[in-house]
């Protein structure tokens, strides 16, 4: 694919090299000369000087033969006219991608024709929440209406179930635990097994029991 | 004098301070938001109209200058981007779709007007040509 990125940031840097890694053609567009000739120095041809709001520079960059557009500045106002002069002076069918540094801005930009978002702040906001949620206890599937799931749990040197046999845990009702991932080996976790740290622990459960059982783990 | 509006006015720069102050002798109703609160000096001392510190592409701070049943929009930042995002969020999010639009590219301006319905003045072309037309005059 040839892909266009605007903004050589850590972000349109990365991804720059990620992309033509993989052995796609990729442009890398950056505003500042100063920044610009440090990438050049390192990406050569790859990397164009200019505002890529100009349609003068997209058109240089080759804008009607891209595939996908990537709109990576520091400033959504930026990546949104980016965005939309591609598709209106280009190529409609590009696929444009902007960063949302404002994540109030999300909706807007999808109402607005950009094809995808990512805003860094939902996503680590996103990562938080489910760790939270989650706690090193991963739902793998969910049976029946959904009330019943098969749950993955990690144990760690502090937790509690650690050293303890199965039989001697006081697991919460309709629960079992189905087997213990310990490194390469699956042991299945019959009354006798004690239960090591670094376990990853498969198990059965309702979702009203998950949070006991991963407080008494 | 014709029906009262109300006008917003994103950007007390030059244009925006002096749109503002006329707007207001002609009776309409009008608030002026700019991030930067000293250019509201520019204003005049006893501007009669509402002046709103903030980010224009907040979509807080445009709900809290009371975009919402605003008859015309106006975005003269000396930011193009900040004006034509502005001007769609009015549009899109609070319903204000009269908006006039300051671009200094004119390539952009065009590209907006044509494609995007935008109401774009682009003050480049307007100046650019004026003094074409007087270099042709003299």
């Amino acid at each position: 694919m040839y892909i266009i990125i605007a903004g050589g940031g850590k972000v349109g840097y990365n991804l720059t090299k990620i992309l033509a890694d993989k052995g796609h053609e990729v442009t890398l567009i950056e505003k500042d000369k100063t920044r610009y000739l440090e990438l050049s120095e390192e990406m050569g041809d790859a990397v164009l000087w200019g505002d890529a709001c100009e349609v003068a520079l997209l058109r240089d960059a080759g804008c009607n033969r891209a595939n996908v557009v990537v709109a990576v500045t520091g400033d959504d106002e930026d990546n949104l006219v980016v965005c939309q002069m591609t598709k209106a002076m280009f190529i409609e069918k590009a696929r444009t991608i902007a960063r949302v540094n404002d994540p109030k801005n999300e909706g807007v930009f999808v109402d607005l024709g950009v094809d995808n978002t990512v805003s860094t702040t939902r996503v680590i906001d996103a990562l938080i929440e489910e760790k939270i949620e989650s706690e090193m206890l991963m739902p793998l599937t969910l049976l029946g209406k959904g009330n019943m799931e098969i749950i993955q749990v990690e144990l760690s040197k502090k937790s509690k179930g650690v050293g303890k046999k199965v039989k001697e845990l006081n697991l919460p009702d309709e629960t079992i635990l189905i087997a213990a991932l310990r490194g390469e080996q699956v042991v299945v976790l019959k009354g006798d097994v004690e239960l090591a740290a670094d376990d990853q622990i498969i198990a059965l459960t309702t979702k009203e029991n998950e949070r006991k059982l991963r407080k008494m783990l | 004098m014709a029906k009262k509006k109300k006008v917003i006015i994103l950007g007390c720069g030059r244009v925006g301070a002096r749109l503002a102050r006329s707007l207001i002798e002609e009776g309409h109703e009008v608030i002026v938001i700019d991030h930067n609160a000293d250019q509201f000096r520019r204003l005049g001392e006893h501007f009669p109209g509402k002046t709103v510190m903030g980010d224009g592409l907040d979509i807080d701070v445009l709900a809290g200058a009371g975009i919402e049943g605003a008859d015309v929009f106006v975005a003269a930042t000396n930011g193009d981007n900040t004006n034509v995002m502005s001007a769609q969020v009015a549009c899109r999010r609070f319903k204000v779709c009269r908006s006039i639009v300051r671009m200094y590219d004119p390539i952009r301006a065009g590209a907006y007007r044509e494609e995007f319905g935008i109401n774009t003045i682009c003050p480049t072309e307007i100046v650019s040509d004026l003094i074409q037309r007087e270099i042709g005059e003299a």
